[in-house]
């Protein structure tokens, strides 16, 4: 596998829109970010800010009826243009993707290894007893326990966690370079969640591959990621490091996010919340789409501000950011 | 004798559906297993030669001989039922099995990729659904001449719509899956992820309505030869006896009585294999 220098994976003004009655419904509006090889970049925001949207687009897995502008780039290639054909070589291989719920993202009538086996198949000229070798020790690196035996059993005679394994297992099949993982420990226990997030921040580190992870859960982003990007309403507010979001969070957003986790106030006191409502994305608010909600808006929030900042403090969309040292920076 | 302690009551309340499912399998497949073992054994079985015709024995009771006594034209109606059974079966899974070959690949593709797809594949579908089944058995004959097989031909392309619809309505389901998708970021094409994810899926039903509808075309058979538009005299069919019996009902009834209650035996192990299936396949009755 040839790794560049540049992004593993760079979405640039992405746009995607799906018809419905009330006019076509913006989910993703303008995302522009660079997954860099070896990271693991994590993208937080609210149920239906589109950050499932923009894996989907990711993987050229949307429904036809969506429209999609802007540009996903892996490597020299746009995989928004690239045709069906093209793309299924691409998915698996180069780009490839762990589902939410690994009790309903693996196939019922197929064993487990055979699924793993299946990818290694799909992109690679090997026999069956090849593949069956290769997949068998991809349960072993996932860290499936006689790995020989559960390679028959059908998906329902494991666990979650394990099934999760084997999703991630036939994800790595093919050594790609960029790893979608949407909410991959959601559906799971939080002692699981730790393994898994372990598991995927250990195979980054020995096959350097760039994971981009979804995920509502602020512990997970402090668990395991490097940096940061966070969505509202199918935009990105702020990109930063880890460390940055948590001490320093320049978005209103960001912060009120931060804010609303249980168990950061006083036991006992109310949980915050942020008021208001998730604006409706057939007819979004014009400009910051954070500015109905947000305490700090002001005239000039009618217009859109752009994701503006450098390496060392991130970048944050706000005319308004948070945090005293950035907004030097920030202009 | 149960492991865990409990009284055993217990544990065969906590799964009678299984039990049921199991119970109407297993007495629908002897049931059939019994009468294609009886078609297929018809030269070995049959007391007598169907078409052999014996004047000094007309409508002849049941005795030692003729166990079930005879016909019109004392021909042995044991040994015709048991030949005309082998055209009835033949002809009613040979229909189904047709109509499933074609009615499968054109629901699986109308499900998985909707669209214009489905409306060029469904629609024509449609049409065939609006003619009643019986019209459209006659038509077909008339235009291709009366015959077993042209009856097993028309019986095919009345259920090729109904079972191209559960498979489609099934596909529709299955194509939603997780799974499905995941297959596809793993990679694999339209036809594979088809193939090898949604089929297997997707075909459960399918099986229980093409059981059913092999009992339906069984009767349909029947009811198409009793007409004299299926299988042609002189060779033996259930609904060609039922026809040749009507006029001397009164003087000789097992001449209705035995092709009839073959007809039935045959229709009922054909809805408990259906029933059984389903039930199996579908435990909580979410899709009944």
């Amino acid at each position: 596998m040839t790794r560049t220098t540049g992004p593993a994976l760079a979405l640039d003004d992405l746009r995607v829109s799906f018809p419905s009655a009330q006019g076509p419904v913006s989910a993703v509006d303008g995302v522009s970010l660079e997954l860099r090889p070896d990271e693991i970049l994590g993208l937080v925001g609210e149920s239906g800010c589109g950050k499932s949207t923009l894996a989907n687009a990711a993987m050229g897995l949307l429904p036809e009826s969506a429209e999609v502008s802007g540009a996903v780039r892996l490597g020299d290639r746009d995989l928004t243009i690239l045709a069906e054909r093209d793309l299924r070589r691409i998915r698996g291989d180069e780009i490839a993707m762990v589902f939410q719920d690994p009790s309903t993202s693996l196939d019922p009538v197929w064993t487990v290894g055979d699924q793993v086996a299946e990818t290694i198949r799909a992109h690679r000229d090997v026999s069956r007893r090849e593949a069956k070798a290769r997949a068998l020790k991809l349960m072993r690196e996932v860290g499936i326990p006689s790995a020989e035996q559960r390679y028959g059993e059908p998906p329902h005679r494991m666990s979650g966690g394990m099934k999760q394994r084997i999703v991630i297992a036939a994800a790595l099949a093919n050594d790609p370079a960029v790893l979608i993982a949407d909410e991959p420990t959601t559906a799971l226990d939080v002692t699981i969640q730790a393994q898994i997030l372990q598991l995927l921040d250990g195979l980054r580190q020995r096959r350097g591959t760039a994971v981009l992870l979804i995920t509502h859960d602020l512990g997970v982003v402090a668990q395991v990621c490097d940096r940061v990007a966070v969505m509202y309403a199918g935009q990105l507010v702020e990109v930063a490091t880890t460390e940055q979001i948590f001490s320093h969070p320049a978005h209103p957003y960001t912060e009120a996010l931060l804010r609303a986790v249980p168990g950061t106030g006083e036991p006992g006191a109310e949980l915050t919340v942020i008021p208001g409502q998730v604006p409706d994305l057939a007819a979004p608010p014009v400009g910051c789409r954070f500015a109905p909600r947000c305490p700090f808006a002001t005239e000039e929030c009618s217009i859109r501000p752009p994701l503006e900042g450098d390496e060392a403090h991130g970048a944050v969309a706000c005319w308004h950011p948070r945090s005293r040292d950035r907004e030097v920076t920030a202009r | 004798m149960s492991v865990t302690g409990l009284p055993d009551v217990v544990a065969v309340a906590a799964r009678p559906p299984a039990r049921r499912a199991r119970t109407s399998l297993m007495i629908g497949l002897v049931l059939l297993g019994i009468l294609v073992l009886v078609a297929i054994l018809a030269p070995v079985l049959a007391p007598h030669d169907p078409d052999a015709v014996d004047p000094n024995r007309v409508l002849a009771a049941p005795d030692g001989s003729y166990l079930l006594g005879a016909d019109d034209f004392g021909r042995d109606v044991l040994s015709r039922t048991i030949f005309a059974l082998r055209v009835s079966l033949l002809v009613a899974v040979s229909s189904v099995v047709v109509a499933t070959l074609v009615a499968v690949p054109l629901g699986l593709v109308a499900g998985y990729f909707g669209g214009w797809v489905d409306t060029l594949v469904s629609r024509p579908l449609d049409m065939i659904l609006v003619l009643p089944a019986l019209l459209l058995a006659l038509s077909l004959i008339t235009i291709l001449g009366p015959g077993s097989t042209v009856a097993a031909l028309a019986i095919a392309v009345i259920y090729l719509p109904i079972l191209a619809r559960v498979m489609r309505a099934s596909t529709l389901v299955t194509s939603q899956q997780d799974y499905v998708l995941a297959a596809r970021a793993r990679g694999s094409g339209h036809v594979a992820t088809m193939v090898r994810h949604v089929l297997p899926n997707s075909i459960g039903p399918v099986a229980v309505q093409g059981s059913v509808l092999t009992g339906f075309a069984l009767q349909l058979e029947a009811a198409l030869s009793f007409l004299g538009l299926g299988t042609q005299p002189p060779t033996p069919s259930l609904g060609g006896m039922l026809a040749d019996g009507r006029d001397v009902l009164s003087l000789a009834p097992w001449l209705e009585i035995v092709p009839g209650v073959a007809i039935a035996l045959a229709v009922l192990s054909f809805l408990l294999i259906g029933d059984g299936l389903r039930r199996t396949l579908d435990p909580d009755g979410v899709a009944s």
